[in-house]
């Protein structure tokens, strides 16, 4: 087994999870030691999230986590296409956040090439980026209650999620797959009506979110299954790898759009809720917080891109496709198109890690290039597929009522799991 | 747009250039290569002095293990290259290790014991390149089902699978 220092902050694999019940059930320190599977198939795993557990009566002895259900290979695909193609297989990793998937994934390849991007096209992006975050935490918020069994407030929360799901619609003609943002800018200029919707959304959302704190908040129990429940302390959370809202929610002050900023957020004001609980409730408000917090920087945003004017491209013809009224009049437009179109554009040779935050914690795209139009490798550092090692920690000597809790708490999106 | 010549190579010129860099002090002794480009450290070890250089830069302060991946060079020798993400909390900063492996019974040691975090991007690694990381608590396919044979992130496996 492990030489390290703290081995009981390795999650083990499901073999472990199978022995130790065997060990324990012939040694007769737990008698009523039993192996319980949970998943694939299982509506509170939010996919295809298999987990083994070792019981004794109600109470979690151990833990494993077994993925792969989903796994799709989009690593193996990115590199057989040109760097354009890979930006909407970046939007089916994180379904819920496909805006930031295609942030993360855009300033790598624009760090690749050293492309400047025109700061109208960063307020869009930020301002996207953060409506994504407020739709992910919305599924979160309903799925979560849901599991826990307060069924009303999923039907609010979809509400609101609608209306976010129309703004990306608006701009990209996409609900869910957006893929609206390209290497250099931006795919469209936002339709006319854009920013009223928005503004209107904005306006809105504060009152919402009093609402859903109003049914939760207080509900005792609400407060009775998530409080106390699920701990992890802020050295479990660094060791085990856990980012975004669930390591806040543990005392860690880490939050990527403010310590290294990225797209232009540096010129935003906001704070970033941090709790030293560690438990399911901590989680739950970091959450909320964060919510407002987005508004603040959306409208901020709006603050900053009302009467702007200027492209949402970079000056960059063999690399961003040109619009379709210079195709029509100019010979070089069309030669450009083309030749992006069918060749794609070589990127210099080198390697970039490029971290962004998502809603659930830190998303990292590295890209390598060997010089020529395809990436030679993406990989994609994925926050759920870390946090997951976490699950054992959070759960063990708690119930199994809890680890339906704690699943929902860390907000995890099997598709960037598995990839 | 991107300048090559901007790009300080080779473990002299860093070292020279960033000689304050915490992290280039932690490893001036086990760098064996480095790199700054697009305000990208990067530092090569050798493969057998991976856990001492983790030790290292986590005593300068880099405190959290973000990632760790390979990219297959095929048909260049050494074949893989694994890359540690590495970020300091306090300082702000990430470093980049690297690891050249061979193709003949790649192994790298385990990183486990430093950041029990790198136990899933092991398996990750194992399962889809092939490369054993010796120490490692249970190091199992963690994508592909037990009974996969090959590693499909590997270059000479092809796009369609082996029909």
């Amino acid at each position: 087994m492990a030489p390290s220092a703290a081995p009981d902050r390795i999650t083990p694999g499901v073999e472990d999870v199978v022995a130790g019940a065997k060990l324990h059930g012939n040694a007769g320190t737990g008698e009523h030691s039993m192996v319980l599977n949970m998943g694939p198939q299982h509506p509170s795993t939010h996919g295809v999230l298999r987990v083994v557990l070792e019981l004794d009566g109600e109470i979690v002895v151990a833990l494993a986590p077994d993925i792969g259900y989903l796994h799709t290979g989009i690593e193996k695909t990115c590199e057989a296409k040109f760097y354009q193609q890979v930006v909407p297989l970046t939007d089916r990793i994180d379904y819920l956040s496909p805006m930031t998937n295609n942030l993360a994934y855009c300033l790598a390849v624009e760090k690749l090439l050293g492309l400047e991007i025109p700061e109208r096209a960063q307020l869009l992006r930020v301002l996207l980026n953060e409506i994504t975050r407020i739709e992910s935490h919305l599924v979160w918020l309903g799925t979560h209650a849901m599991d826990i069994g307060a069924l009303t407030i999923f039907l609010y929360c979809w509400r609101e999620r609608e209306a976010t799901l129309r703004i990306f619609e608006a701009v990209s003609g996409q609900r869910m797959m957006s893929s609206y943002f390209r290497i250099g800018g931006l795919a469209l200029e936002p339709p006319k009506g854009f920013f009223e919707t928005v503004q209107a959304f904005l306006d809105d959302m504060p009152s919402k979110i009093d609402q859903y704190e109003g049914l939760l908040t207080g509900n005792p129990i609400w407060m009775g299954r998530l409080k106390g429940v699920g701990t992890i302390s802020a050295a479990d959370a660094i060791a085990l790898g856990v980012t975004g809202p669930p390591a806040r929610s543990a005392g860690v002050d880490w939050d990527l759009r403010r310590d290294m900023p990225y797209s232009g957020y540096e010129k935003f004001k906001f704070d970033v809720p941090v709790s030293n609980d560690g438990d399911v409730w901590a989680r739950y408000t970091v959450r909320m917080l964060e919510m407002r917090e987005s508004v603040k920087i959306c409208l901020q945003a709006m603050q900053m891109l009302a009467g702007k004017t200027g492209p949402i491209r970079a000056d960059a013809p063999k690399i961003v496709l040109p619009d379709r009224e210079k195709m029509k009049t100019q010979m070089e437009a069309l030669i450009h198109h083309f030749k992006i179109v069918t060749e794609g554009f070589a990127v210099p040779a080198g390697e970039v890690y490029q971290a962004v935050e998502s809603p659930r914690g830190e998303m990292g795209y590295y890209v390598v290039s060997d010089g020529t139009a395809k990436p030679y490798r993406v990989h994609m550092r994925n926050p759920s597929f870390a946090t997951l090692q976490a699950l054992e920690t959070m759960c063990k000597g708690r119930l199994i009522a809890d680890v339906v809790a704690v699943i929902g708490s860390i907000d995890i999106v099997l598709g960037e799991i598995d990839r | 747009m991107y300048d090559p010549a901007s790009a300080l190579m080779g473990k002299a010129a860093v070292f020279e250039a960033m000689a304050e860099d915490p992290a280039v002090v932690a490893l001036a002794e086990l760098a064996i290569d480095a790199k700054f480009d697009r305000n990208e450290l990067t530092i090569t070890v050798a493969g057998e002095n991976i856990v001492a250089a983790c030790e290292a830069v986590k005593a300068a302060g880099y405190n959290f293990f973000e990632d760790l991946t390979a990219v297959d060079w095929y048909p260049q020798e050494p074949r893989f290259q694994l890359s540690y993400h590495i970020v300091s909390h306090s300082l702000r900063r990430r470093v980049r290790l690297r690891v050249l492996v061979g193709s003949a019974g790649a192994s790298v040691p385990s990183i486990t014991a430093a950041w029990p975090s790198a136990n899933f991007y092991e398996r990750e690694v194992f399962d889809l390149f092939g490369i054993d990381f010796p120490g490692h608590p249970r190091l199992t396919r963690i994508m592909m089902p037990e009974d996969w044979q090959g590693h499909p992130l590997r270059k000479d496996y092809p796009v369609e699978g082996y029909r």
